[in-house]
Parts: C-alpha cells; sequence; structure tokens
C-alpha cells in the first residue's frame, strides 16, 4: 500500500508550487519503477514527462492521481485538490450522451450550462446530444478534454492522451490543448513519448529513465525563426540521447551508411 | 517445391485498369459478415410457416384429429370459449398471476443481482444460496412450498417469482461484474460518490445483462405457470387444458397452448422492444 502524505490544501500564494513531489518511490515486487523522486510544479506551468513504455511515467501519473492504491511505495505528494485526468482512451460512458458524460459528477451551480459551454470551447457545439459510439477518435478525445477542463482544474494529468489519434487529428489537438491551456492555466502533466510532442507543447521537459528523472529542462523557444529552429534541433537531441535514442537525421546517416557497407560486402 | 505451389504472376496491367465489379449505382451495400437487412414482420415468418404445416397436415390427413385437433376446429373452440366467458375469466387469472410473480421475481433477482455485484460480502452470502436454488428442479421444490404455503395463490405466486428470479439475477451480476475498471477508475478521479456512481455507471451499465435476464425471466414465468397451474387450482389456463385432458378434448388443450404460446411470445417482443429503446447507444449486429 502506498504510504503518502497527501496535503489536500492549495498553496495560497501562485508562487508557490501546486505540486510538490518528494522521494517518491514505487515498486512492483521486487521491481523498482519509481526511486526517490524530486518534482515541483508551478501554477500554469506545462511540464510533459518523457520516457520509454516501461519507464514508469504512467506509474507516476497515476501516483499523482491517486490511483495506484494497489502498488508498493512511499514518499510525499502534494496535490490541489481540483485535479482533472484525461486518459489516453477518451473513456467516455457510452450509454450517456456527450453532455451527459461532460456534466458527470460535476459540482456547483449550473452544471449543464458549464458543461455546454465547455463543449462549445473544445470545439463541439451542436454535438451535445451524440453518443460517443457516434463520434470520431478526435472528437472523443475532445469530448475528454472538456470534461477534465469544466471542473477548472488546478493542475490537470494527461496520459499519452493523442497516442490512439492519427497524425493529422494529433497536431490538431495540440493546438487545442495549448491554447486551452493558456486560457484556463492549469498546472499540467502530459505524460507522452513523442519527443517532437513535448517541445511543442510543454515549457519544461522531464525525462524518467530507471526510475530516475535524468533531465529537466525548460523549453525556452526563442523568437527568430532561425534561432528557433536550432533550440528545437538542440533539444531534441538532447532528450532523444537522454532516452539512449539516436537522432533520426544521424539514424538515417548511419543507416546509409550501413547500406553502402552491405551492398560493398555483397560485391 | 513443385510447380503447383509456386505464387502465380502479377496480372497484366490491363487486368488492373480494368473497372472491379459493377457497383449498383442505386442499390443499398450490405455488410458481408454481418446478419443481413431486416425485413419487415419477419419474427413473424417462423411461427406462421408452423401454422402452414399443421393446417396442411390437418386437411391432407396426415394428422390424426385426435392426436391433433386441425387449426379450424381449434379456433371454432376459442371462439366459444371466449363467448361463454370461460377464456377470459382463466387468461385473467393466468395473466394476473403471472405477471405478479414476475413482479416479485424481477424485483429480488436484481436487488440480489446488485448487492452481490458491488459488494464482496453480498456475493459470499447471496451467491451460494441463489446457485444452489437454481440446481434444484422446480417440480422438486414444490410440494416443500405446499407445504410453507398452502395451495392458495401465496403458493403459485412464490413458486413463479423463484423461477423468474434465477435468469435476472445471473444476468444482472455478471453484466455488472463485467463493467470495465477503467469506469471506476475514471470515477474516481472525478470524485463522485458511490451513489452517483451506482446511478450512472452500475445501473446503466448492468442494463443490457437486466433485459437479457428479463427476457428469460418472462418466458420462465409462463412456464412456471403451467406447473403451478396444473397442481390443485380451480381457475386459470392451465386449469383449463388440465381439465380438458381428463374429458380427452385436444381442441381445448390446443387452444390453452396456443394461449401460452401467444402470451409468451407477445411478452418477449415486449421485452425486445424495450430493449431496442433502453439501449439505443449500443452498436452491435442488431443495428
Amino acid at each position: 500500500m502506498a504510504q503518502d502524505t497527501r496535503q489536500l490544501n492549495t498553496p495560497a500564494a501562485s508562487a508557490e508550487p501546486v505540486v510538490r513531489v518528494r522521494q517518491l518511490s514505487r515498486r512492483f515486487g521486487e521491481r523498482i519503477i519509481l526511486d526517490r523522486i524530486d518534482l515541483d510544479i508551478r501554477q500554469g506551468e506545462f511540464v510533459a514527462l518523457l520516457g520509454h513504455s516501461g519507464s514508469g511515467k504512467s506509474t507516476f501519473l497515476r501516483a499523482l492521481a491517486g490511483l495506484d492504491y494497489a502498488v508498493e511505495g512511499d514518499g510525499g505528494i502534494a496535490v490541489p485538490p481540483q485535479l482533472s485526468v484525461v486518459f489516453q482512451d477518451a473513456r467516455l460512458l457510452p450509454w450517456k450522451s456527450v453532455l451527459d458524460n461532460v456534466a458527470y459528477g460535476l459540482r456547483g451551480p449550473l452544471p449543464r450550462q458549464r458543461a455546454v459551454d465547455t463543449l462549445r470551447e473544445v470545439g463541439l457545439a451542436g454535438r451535445e446530444r451524440a453518443w460517443p459510439g457516434d463520434l470520431s477518435g478526435g472528437e472523443q478525445q475532445r469530448v475528454a478534454l472538456a470534461r477534465a477542463l469544466v471542473r477548472s482544474p488546478q493542475l490537470l494529468l494527461a496520459d499519452e492522451p493523442f497516442g490512439a489519434l492519427d497524425a493529422l487529428t494529433r497536431l490538431r489537438m495540440h493546438d487545442l490543448l495549448r491554447r486551452l491551456c493558456r486560457h484556463h492555466q492549469p498546472a499540467v502533466l502530459l505524460v507522452t513519448h513523442d519527443v517532437d510532442e513535448a517541445i511543442h507543447l510543454a515549457d519544461r521537459v522531464l525525462v524518467l529513465d530507471h526510475g530516475r528523472l535524468t533531465i529537466d529542462e525548460p523549453v525556452r523557444l526563442p523568437e527568430g525563426k532561425a534561432e528557433r529552429l536550432a533550440r528545437i534541433a538542440a533539444l531534441r537531441g538532447q532528450l532523444l540521447a537522454g532516452l539512449g535514442v539516436r537522432d533520426a537525421d544521424d539514424d538515417a546517416g548511419a543507416q546509409a551508411g550501413e547500406a553502402a557497407a552491405a551492398v560493398k560486402k555483397a560485391a | 517445391m513443385t510447380a503447383d505451389t509456386v505464387t502465380p504472376p502479377l496480372p497484366a496491367d490491363d487486368a488492373l485498369a480494368r473497372p472491379a465489379a459493377p457497383h449498383g449505382t442505386g442499390v443499398r451495400r450490405r455488410s458481408r459478415l454481418g446478419p443481413g437487412d431486416p425485413i419487415a414482420y419477419g419474427y413473424a415468418i417462423g411461427p406462421v410457416l408452423l401454422l402452414l404445416i399443421w393446417t396442411a397436415g390437418s386437411l391432407a390427413g396426415w394428422i390424426d384429429p385426435r392426436t391433433l385437433a386441425p387449426p379450424w376446429v381449434v379456433l371454432q373452440t376459442l371462439a366459444e370459449l371466449a363467448q361463454s366467458g370461460r377464456l377470459w375469466d382463466n387468461f385473467e387469472t393466468s395473466a394476473w398471476r403471472a405477471l405478479q410473480g414476475l413482479f416479485w421475481g424481477v424485483l429480488a433477482g436484481v436487488v440480489l443481482g446488485v448487492v452481490a455485484g458491488l459488494s464482496r460480502l453480498g456475493e459470499y452470502l447471496i451467491d451460494g444460496p441463489v446457485q444452489i436454488k437454481r440446481a434444484i428442479p422446480t417440480l422438486a421444490l414444490i410440494p416443500i412450498l405446499m407445504l410453507w404455503l398452502g395451495i392458495g395463490e401465496s403458493m403459485k405466486i412464490t413458486t413463479i417469482a423463484l423461477i423468474a428470479m434465477v435468469p435476472i439475477y445471473i444476468q444482472t451480476h455478471d453484466c455488472l461484474r463485467s463493467i470495465d475498471n477503467r469506469y471506476l477508475e475514471l470515477s474516481e478521479t472525478l470524485g463522485v460518490t458511490k451513489r452517483e456512481f451506482i446511478r450512472h455507471v452500475v445501473l446503466p451499465g448492468s442494463l443490457p445483462g437486466f433485459l437479457l435476464g428479463l427476457r428469460f425471466a418472462v418466458t420462465a414465468s409462463w412456464l412456471a405457470l403451467v406447473v403451478v397451474e396444473q397442481v390443485n387450482s380451480v381457475s386459470g389456463i392451465g386449469y383449463m387444458i388440465e381439465l380438458a385432458r381428463t374429458y380427452g378434448q385436444t381442441e381445448i388443450i390446443v387452444v390453452g397452448l396456443a394461449l401460452y404460446a401467444v402470451l409468451g411470445l407477445g411478452s418477449d417482443w415486449l421485452v425486445r422492444l424495450l430493449q431496442k429503446r433502453v439501449l439505443k447507444w449500443r452498436k452491435t449486429l442488431d443495428n
């Protein structure tokens, strides 16, 4: 059982971090998944967490979401009480209309009106009465986003929310998510394995490797186009190296070399 | 490798360029593996065919009227019974018994199924006894119910309820347990109460199972009726059949059987209609 000290009061000053993780460890039996992790996330900060599949990035997110009751471990987690999770699958209740899915369990005044407004924000005005099964994958994920945002979360946890979408839909969803997060200013932790997605969306990128945060780097893209591209390329190289992957451009060169060698050998 | 197994060469270009088999412009295409398009009143085809075979057999003399009265005699008897009021009285008694038994059976099945599905303790307490009940034939249960409850209406209704309860319990419980765990996780992150969770996830999620169970239960309640009405009864369709047997009146027996058939088919159709309305959200082979 996870023995966490969960502090449920929100820090008053916005300079204070809204998420505080101290010495967080999690293990499945003998295998250590998370090894004494420390992390602070400030209000409005968009953090992307990168890692291989099986690196423990989802375990980390589930620990923050309070969904890891069956996992052994210890450490301190302080998260704001208003937190929303967007899962990889849209996870809509198939027997409820789009609107009822967004309003499910929603507290406060005029829940349905707020749900309608948020659906408009994600570009689904007029689809309130549709069944989730009649929506495309991208639309379903937008409903899930609306369901998360209508609760005005101080922390938004997203576990590879675009992983199951096609490339074009994913790009559109990136823009939508960025706009919504700028507007609502929640702290965001986006778990992804896509380096470009992380650079494109986040203010800060983390790499989780063997249970430790090995890279913690602000994105800080400069204004000028050339400088911007250079910064993206440099960051990309750094992150891919941190993940133990060679950059695709280097890869292409290496592959060409190998191919040439193979041809030579055959001849 | 022999020459027979060699992959055939690619077709020539002109074969690829040829238009494919004509796709009719106005023709509605259909799924190759689906059950096919629905036909209006298609459900009536099977029963009507049965009726035709019966009529033809009686006309041709293949069916001895002492074994099975021909349809026109049955219709005549039906008219006579209806005119004398005997039919309606018996029908009313039977329908009221089945309905009451079904009501208590459905109520008990749903409550027990949901309780056993939602809590471990409930399952440990309830599931065993229900499975035991399921293993005991109803006919074997009737003697003890007669000793406990007498031979009156309460014995009959209890028997019907006990029989109708089982499929409702099993289907509801099973469907409830197979609700995706991901919805539980989602509900926890949304901070909903147990009550909201039951109302918005558990009950609608187990509804398909409940409705399937209801189809079994409705038919089972009519079957149970037959059994209880032939034991110490002075009214009802079963009693009418039992009496006719004593006098060797096959046409009355057939009227009774046909009545049961119509009631069973009608109530099943009603439940199906309900199923279609309530489960609109489902994408299945059916729609």
